[in-house]
Parts: C-alpha cells; sequence; structure tokens
C-alpha cells in the first residue's frame, strides 16, 4: 500500500494545561472520503485544527504528502493546499461573497478564479444570487455553503469538512454528500469531514474513525461502522439524524 | 462670509494633515487591536528626515527644483519612518501580541518615548526651521489660498485615493481585511499574518511620513515633541470618525481641523483644543462607536 496523504501519529494537543487530543493515530489516504464521528467535545474539531497547525500537537507528528508539517506555521500548511471548512465556518463577515471566494483562491493569485467559482456556484447556486452580499447578512446554511466553496477554491489536495451538515436543511445536506462524493470520485479529491451526523457520514465514506475523549477508539470501512452495534447504540439509534 | 471660507480652507489643510495620520492609528487598530501611541512620533521622525534631506540637498547639491526636492523629502522620510514603525512592530509589540490587553499599550507609550528622546538627543531640542519651500499665494474671490494648502490637500487626495485602492481592490489589501476580521481564518487560507501585519504597520508610517513632511513645509518647523500634539489630535480625529474605519479617520480629521480653524476664528485660539475634545466627549457619549465606525455587533 502506498504511503498516505495524511499520516496522524500519536498526537497530543492541549489547550493551556487541559488536554485535548490523547495520542491520535489516524491516515487518509489519496482519493479517500474519511469521517470522524464521535460526540460534542471528543476532540474532534481540536484533531482539524491540528492538522492545519493551530494549535500545534505538543507530542506526536502529522505528515502530509511524506512532508513532516507538525511544527509548520499555519499559512504555509494551507500553501501545501490543506483547505479547511472549519467549525463555526469563519466567514469573514463584512466581505462580499464573492470576496470571501477570493480568499479561498487567493494561493493561486486568482489564477483559476473564473473557472472555479462557476463551479461552486453550480455546486450551490444560492451563492450566486448572493454574491455581492456581505458575508455576516447571510443565513446560517447559506454561510456553510459559502464556507466549504470557499475552501474548494483553493484546489485542495487535501478537503477538511468540520460539520458541513450543520444547520443546513435535509435536502440541502444531501446535496452538499452528493457534492463531496461527485468531487471524489470525478477528480479523486480526497476528503477528511468531521460530523455529528453519523448516519449520513458513514453512508458517503470509504472509512470512518470513531473519537471518544480525545481518543480514536474505533475504525473501519463506513459499512462495518454503520453495522457495528456499539457504533449504533452510541452514535446512530434514536433515528437516522 | 470670506472670512469663514478662508477659515474653511485653513481647516481643510491642517485636517488632511492630520487625517493622513489618524489612517495609520485606525489601520492597525482595525487589524491587531492595539492603539500605537508611537504613531505620532513616526509622523515627527517622518518630519525630521524630510528636514534633513532638505539640508543636505540644498548644503551640498543646492538649486535643486523645488518639486523634486518635496519629492526625494517625501521619499526618504516614508522609508526611514516605515523602517522604524516596522522594526518597533518586531520589536516591541510582536512578541506582546496574545498576552494580556494592556501590555502593548504601555510598550507603545514606552515605545512613544524612546522616540522623541532619541529625536532629542540626536537632534538637539530646539525648534528647527527650514526657509519657505513653496511660497506662492493666490487671490481667488478674496480669499487667500496659498501653494502649500494646494499641495497638501492634492496630496492628501491622491494618496488617499491610492489607499482607498489598495485597501479595497488588491490581494495585500484583502488579505489585510481578512487578517483583521478573522485571524486564524486568513491563516488557514495561506495568509502570513505576521508579514500583513507588518506592511500595515510599513504603509501607516509612509503616510505619517508624508503628513511629518507637509507639517513642516506647511509651518516651517518642526521640533522632537512635535510627534505628541498632532498625534494626539489625530488619534481623536480617528475615534472621532470611528476606529476602524478608513474613511471615518479621514472625516475625523478634516472635522478636527474644520473644528480648530473655525474656534479659533471666531473665538479665542488658547480654547481650541478644548472645544475639539468637547465634541469628541460629546460625539462619544451619543454614538459610542464614532461617525463611521461598525457597532460591535455581528451575527456568527
Amino acid at each position: 500500500m502506498t504511503a498516505p496523504l495524511l499520516h496522524v501519529r500519536g498526537v497530543e494537543t492541549y489547550y493551556g494545561n487541559i488536554r485535548a487530543l490523547n495520542g491520535v493515530d489516524m491516515e487518509v489516504h489519496r482519493g479517500e472520503i474519511v469521517a470522524l464521528i464521535g460526540a460534542n467535545g471528543a476532540g474532534k474539531s481540536t484533531l482539524m485544527m491540528t492538522i492545519c497547525g493551530s494549535p500545534q500537537a505538543r507530542i506526536g507528528s502529522v505528515h502530509f504528502d511524506g512532508q513532516d508539517i507538525t511544527r509548520l506555521p499555519t499559512h504555509e500548511i494551507a500553501r501545501l493546499r490543506i483547505a479547511q471548512s472549519p467549525e463555526g465556518r469563519r466567514i469573514f463577515p463584512r466581505m462580499t461573497v464573492l470576496e470571501n471566494l477570493q480568499m479561498g483562491a487567493s494561493l493561486d493569485a486568482l489564477k483559476h478564479f473564473k473557472e472555479d467559482v462557476e463551479k461552486v456556484f453550480t455546486l450551490f447556486p444560492r451563492l450566486k444570487e448572493r454574491q455581492s452580499q456581505r458575508g455576516g447578512t447571510l443565513s446560517g446554511g447559506e454561510q456553510q455553503m459559502l464556507s466549504i466553496g470557499r475552501a474548494l477554491m483553493a484546489r485542495p489536495k487535501l478537503l477538511l469538512l468540520d460539520e458541513p451538515s450543520l444547520g443546513l436543511a435535509p435536502l440541502i445536506i444531501k446535496g452538499i454528500f452528493e457534492a463531496i462524493k461527485v468531487l471524489n470520485k470525478s477528480e479523486g479529491l480526497t476528503v477528511f469531514l468531521v460530523e455529528q451526523n453519523a448516519f449520513g457520514a458513514l453512508k458517503l465514506s470509504d472509512r470512518g474513525y470513531v473519537m471518544v475523549n480525545g481518543r480514536v477508539t474505533m475504525s473501519g470501512t463506513g459499512k462495518d461502522l454503520l453495522a457495528n452495534p456499539e457504533v449504533r447504540a452510541a452514535y446512530l439509534e434514536g433515528g437516522r439524524h | 462670509m470670506e472670512y469663514f471660507i478662508q477659515q474653511l480652507v485653513n481647516g481643510l489643510t491642517l485636517g488632511s494633515i492630520y487625517g493622513m495620520i489618524a489612517i495609520g492609528y485606525t489601520m492597525v487598530y482595525g487589524i491587531i487591536g492595539m492603539i500605537n501611541f508611537a504613531h505620532g512620533d513616526i509622523f515627527m521622525l517622518g518630519g525630521f528626515a524630510a528636514l534633513i534631506v532638505f539640508l543636505i540637498l540644498t548644503t551640498f547639491i543646492g538649486g535643486v527644483p523645488v518639486v523634486l526636492a518635496l519629492l526625494i523629502m517625501m521619499i526618504v522620510g516614508m522609508l526611514t519612518a516605515a523602517l522604524w514603525n516596522w522594526t518597533i512592530e518586531r520589536v516591541a509589540y510582536r512578541p506582546l501580541r496574545g498576552s494580556f490587553r494592556l501590555a502593548p499599550l504601555i510598550t507603545a507609550i514606552g515605545m512613544s518615548i524612546v522616540l522623541s528622546n532619541f529625536i532629542q538627543v540626536t537632534q538637539g531640542p530646539r525648534n528647527k526651521p527650514i526657509p519657505p519651500l513653496v511660497s506662492s499665494v493666490y487671490e481667488i474671490f478674496g480669499i487667500t489660498v496659498s501653494l502649500k494648502q494646494i499641495v497638501i490637500v492634492v496630496i492628501t487626495a491622491i494618496l488617499l485615493s491610492v489607499f482607498w485602492y489598495i485597501v479595497n481592490r488588491t490581494p495585500l489589501g484583502r488579505a489585510q481585511r481578512a487578517t483583521e476580521q478573522d485571524r486564524k481564518m486568513a491563516a488557514l487560507l495561506g495568509v502570513d499574518v505576521d508579514r500583513t501585519i507588518s506592511v500595515t504597520f510599513i504603509m501607516g508610517a509612509a503616510l505619517a511620513a508624508v503628513a511629518g513632511t507637509m507639517y513642516l513645509m506647511y509651518y516651517g518647523v518642526v521640533v522632537f515633541t512635535d510627534g505628541f500634539a498632532p498625534g494626539v489630535k489625530a488619534f481623536t480625529a480617528a475615534v472621532l470618525g470611528g476606529i476602524g474605519s478608513l474613511p471615518g479617520a479621514v472625516l475625523g480629521g478634516l472635522l478636527i481641523g474644520l473644528i480648530e480653524s473655525l474656534w479659533s476664528a471666531y473665538f479665542t485660539i488658547d480654547y481650541k483644543d478644548v472645544a475639539t475634545f468637547s465634541i469628541l466627549a460629546i460625539v462619544l457619549i451619543f454614538k459610542p462607536s464614532g461617525i463611521l465606525g461598525r457597532p460591535e455587533v455581528e451575527k456568527v
């Protein structure tokens, strides 16, 4: 098997003295969709941010494309084409939708901007209607689309999505999951996503990890995890989210 | 009526200088949320650099056309001030980023004292006069307008347009605004936040140095304490216009220039600063965010 695109080894991340990640091991291979599920506060978003070096792991290492990026500053990690749609969406509130997308494309100095923005607008036609509106005035769902769109504008090798379904209507969630699938199939986009919506995420993914209290406790293919009684009891029973 | 318009012209000139300084305060505040109290001294330093260049030009070269001399003075002033402000940010402010809010503020006051004392020691404590550089005066409908005033207003207008363009239309300006609005997200998108902050200090200093050169040309004199009063007034202008807002800084600068000259013209000149700061107090009571400032409420 070839070396993984992203390889996280024994990572421990702290906020002050509080340990948020407690020795995390996981990997993402080229062309995969990998899901990370777990309860609130398990450390899923912290892992996402640690991959991007903000905060940096205190112990352990993060390798991307064969390169050790554990101690790299965040902006240099971004330049390696790891794009993230982070927790809380983090839209620039006083920039227009178009400017937010331009920020996403700034790595290439807007070279492919016209072409890529059309793709994002095809994916999320709503953004096209709102392109000259300020980010802060968008609804939660629209901000979510913008956040994902902005990440896509960077032409990422690895796309990190932190709860892409949060705050969206079921129909739109379905659309976004389908869009991820399409990007993965047609362009070989590698995706690592964190989800509360465990059912949708595992169904979409090749593989999944389950995180509890800052530690990966289970891993397997999406199908296996979906069928696993423990996972079902903890994250799936009580209806399909 | 003519007297009134005359005062408007004077106020506009003074206000242009304040506005140019105020932009440095407002940009730095916008991007890292601190007041760079050394900014007024950067302005003074720009004036001194211009003065030194002027002396070199007249003593050693002589007969340089005025336009060229002014241009060289301005450019050297800009470079000197930019270098200083960049250094201050690197050594004094950056290490304190992320510490408690008062720390960089106190350091900034310290830097202000360092700069003015440095100039006092190296350049002497006395007023440094220069002969009038530009002395033409025009009479337009009974109003006296000097060429100096025209130069100041025109240069201000040009530089502000350039600034507006940079901030709103270029990748650099976009990165600055992104850093201002969400530093962490900007970094996630590949923006080198430290570099962007440095550039902001450089840009603010360059404008302040132009203001310093204009000030020197207008009053014909500069002294090491000159960073203080104009600095405080420019800071007031930035707050009055709404700190963090570029158009606000310019508007605030013009308003303070106008208040000062009109008050001096119609009332007593001794109380012009009282008038300025009273108006600031009144505006802040009724509109704490300043005239064009945005209230700190946002949908997230």
